[in-house]
């Protein structure tokens, strides 16, 4: 194996190079990603846009350590983690990054107060630390009276800004989100865009999957893929 | 720490489990049948055997017994002819057994006969016993009343009784009874004792004093009654020579019980020429019986287990289901960062719990059901601590062992896909 490139000065939280993601569809090979390249700076705010098929849940999968490349290599915080194993990659999830999902992902079982306590007891927190924490966070969002209702009695607006303060449990370097704002009415979607601007501007690194242009205006760059590869990229002044 | 993170996922577990109240409880419902059944079983089936192991004992498992019987020729003899029909054991025999190996400790003889019986206006048909004082050494009884009959009795020949707890029953005889006199056939006998009787079986020998009124001396006996009994049958007439009915042997330890009932039937065996005595060996009996016991445990082992087998499959099932319906929480969990094995750990956490559970209450139904059983049949039942750790463990791990692959099953789950799951 010829030794990687240089990967980059330490401002750089991600970088894939010749990030290749190959699946089988039946007898015909689909390159999701076909050799990308690119390098994302720590405490930036990327929308990954596109028409579907375009590679940018792909993207979005190798990127949040859920997937990994057929070839190529990705750097994590200057760290090649392309041939880590799934519980290394756990490890990764679990450490470094935080999730938040169109369909919000709550457990409808548990209470906000144990969604958002849940990367915390995977961390190993001791029960009193963690609702502290679960407390803290669920007031930043603005829950702070609905520590203890289930997901299923809070509006989409609610759900999500649960969703956001699990993701931030445990105070992630990067925070993917996947549509934030696809499930939710035009006003909710601002009030949530808000709150993720604000954490950008709080210096955390956000990437965004999104097809609506709108949305993708509170980011600073933009990131536009068509066919497993990079069309154009538009930064923000 | 550690310690700590198994109470929350028990926890955790169970609150999950509360969830589906319905569903968790109809899950156990297999286990709880399965381990009711099998502490039941075992209480029911320990209780038994200890009931037959108890009357053996009560034989003595030092003891040989040696009984007359009427070989089968000579029960066809005595009823085509009136004539005689001599059998059984005799006094030679006996003396010659007492003598014949230095195992034996004790021996007494039996000589049985039933006797019309009277104590002031009451007329009874008694069971009369003629032996030695040896007897009450060999079978030994509280003393009711009064005293049992001593070697100084033997040698005076003096008409004197002991009367069972029976034989005073059907006398209606009281311990103000010592030292009134009783008729027994035509003559006269003193009470001088009441002792306790007891009563029991096991295969096919009763305890030696079962059904036993009363005792008096064997030379007593013998002088006042003889050796030939008349029995009146439907008409006809029997009659018969028997010295002895039994002689009771006791053998210092019971490794020696087996050789010296082989070497007493060899004794016999050279002085009848009919096979008119059976040797038996409550020991032999004991051992049977815990063979016995031993193959219904092995029966009762394999329903046991069927049952469990059953209710472990029900609980994979149920698992299996939940897997599926849970594998968006599963794909988040592990989005957020949950390891395969914590998956694992998550699920078999709740099998157990449920399995366990089952556990529990099949073993309140386990113990109730005997001791239903005790209160309205009267048949003995014994729970052990066993027959209650055993199902108790045994649930468990069926908790872990048919949890297993459901767990296994939802730790494969891809995040990706769960994720997009709807």
């Amino acid at each position: 194996m010829i030794e990687p490139s240089d990967p980059g000065p330490q401002t750089e939280i991600v970088r894939l190079n010749k990030a290749v993601k190959t699946y089988q569809m039946g007898t015909q090979e689909v390159h999701a990603l076909a050799g990308i390249d690119i390098a994302f700076e720590k405490g930036g705010f990327w929308a990954i846009m596109g028409p579907s098929g375009s590679g940018k849940s792909t993207m979005m999968n190798v990127l949040g350590c859920l997937d990994r490349l057929t070839s190529g290599l990705y750097y994590l915080e200057g760290q090649d983690i392309s041939r880590l194993d799934d519980d290394a990659l756990s490890e990764l999830r679990l450490k470094y990054l935080g999730f938040i999902f169109q369909s919000f992902n709550l457990i409808p079982q548990l209470s906000v107060q144990r969604n958002i306590e849940l990367p915390l007891y995977y961390l190993g927190w001791d029960a009193i630390r963690s609702a502290q924490r679960a407390r803290e966070l669920a007031e930043d969002v603005g829950l702070g009276d609905r520590l203890h209702h289930r997901p299923t009695e809070l509006s989409g607006g609610q759900m999500q800004r649960v969703a956001i303060a699990r993701a931030l449990s445990n105070d992630p370097q990067i925070i993917f989100a996947d549509e934030p704002t696809g499930n939710l009415d035009s006003h909710t979607g601002v009030q949530i865009m808000e709150l993720l601007a604000k954490l950008n501007a709080a210096g955390k690194t956000i990437v965004m999957v999104t097809h609506e242009p709108n949305i993708a205006q509170y980011a600073r760059s933009r990131l536009h893929m068509i066919d497993g590869q990079i069309d154009r990229i538009e930064e923000s002044s | 720490m550690r310690q700590t993170r198994v109470i929350r996922n028990v926890r955790l577990g169970i609150e999950n489990l509360l969830l589906h109240k319905l569903r968790s409880f109809l899950t156990m419902l297999g286990v709880v049948f399965g381990v009711g059944s099998v502490v039941a079983m075992l209480s029911v089936g320990e209780g038994a055997s200890k009931e037959a192991l108890e009357q053996i004992r009560k034989l003595g498992s030092n003891n040989i017994i040696i009984s007359s019987v009427k070989s089968a020729e000579e029960e066809q003899r005595s009823t085509t002819r009136t004539m005689m029909s001599i059998y059984g054991l005799t006094y030679d025999d006996h003396a010659r057994i007492a003598q014949s190996f230095g195992s034996i400790k004790r021996t007494a003889p039996v000589k049985l006969m039933r006797k019309e019986s009277r104590l002031r206006e009451r007329t009874m048909e008694l069971r009369v016993v003629g032996t030695t004082p040896e007897w009450f050494d060999l079978v030994p009884r509280d003393v009711l009343a009064g005293r049992v009959l001593l070697t100084s009795d033997e040698k005076k020949q003096a008409p004197i009784v002991v009367l069972t707890e029976f034989g005073a029953r059907k006398l209606l005889a009281t311990e103000h009874s010592i030292g009134q006199t009783i008729r027994i056939g035509g003559d006269q006998f003193e009470v001088i004792g009441i002792v306790k009787s007891e009563s029991g079986q096991a295969g096919n020998i009763q305890i030696p004093d079962q059904e036993v009124d009363a005792y008096i001396s064997l030379e007593v006996a013998k002088k006042y009654f003889g050796d030939i009994f008349t029995r009146v049958t439907s008409g006809s007439f029997e009659r018969e020579r028997v010295e002895l009915h039994q002689v009771i042997v006791q053998v210092d330890e019971p490794e020696h019980v087996e050789a010296t009932a082989t070497g007493i039937e060899e004794v016999l065996k050279r002085f009848h020429k009919k096979n008119d005595y059976a040797v038996s060996v409550p020991l032999a009996l004991l051992k049977q019986a815990e063979a016995t016991k031993r193959r219904f445990n092995i029966v009762l082992g394999s329903i046991a287990g069927i049952s469990l087998l059953v209710g472990g499959i029900g609980i994979m099932n149920i698992m299996l289901a939940s897997v599926t319906e849970r594998t968006r929480e599963i794909g988040i969990r592990r989005a957020i960062g949950a390891k395969r094995r914590q998956i694992i750990f998550q699920f078999l956490i709740e099998t157990v719990v449920l399995s366990t559970t089952g556990g529990l209450i099949g073993l309140g139904l386990g113990v109730l059901i005997p001791f239903l059983i005790t209160y309205f049949s009267g048949m003995a039942t014994v729970l052990t601590l066993n027959g209650i750790l055993l199902p108790l463990i045994i649930s468990m791990a069926i908790g872990i062992l048919f949890g297993l692959y459901p767990a296994m099953h939802a730790a494969k789950v891809d995040p990706i896909i769960a994720l997009r799951h709807e």
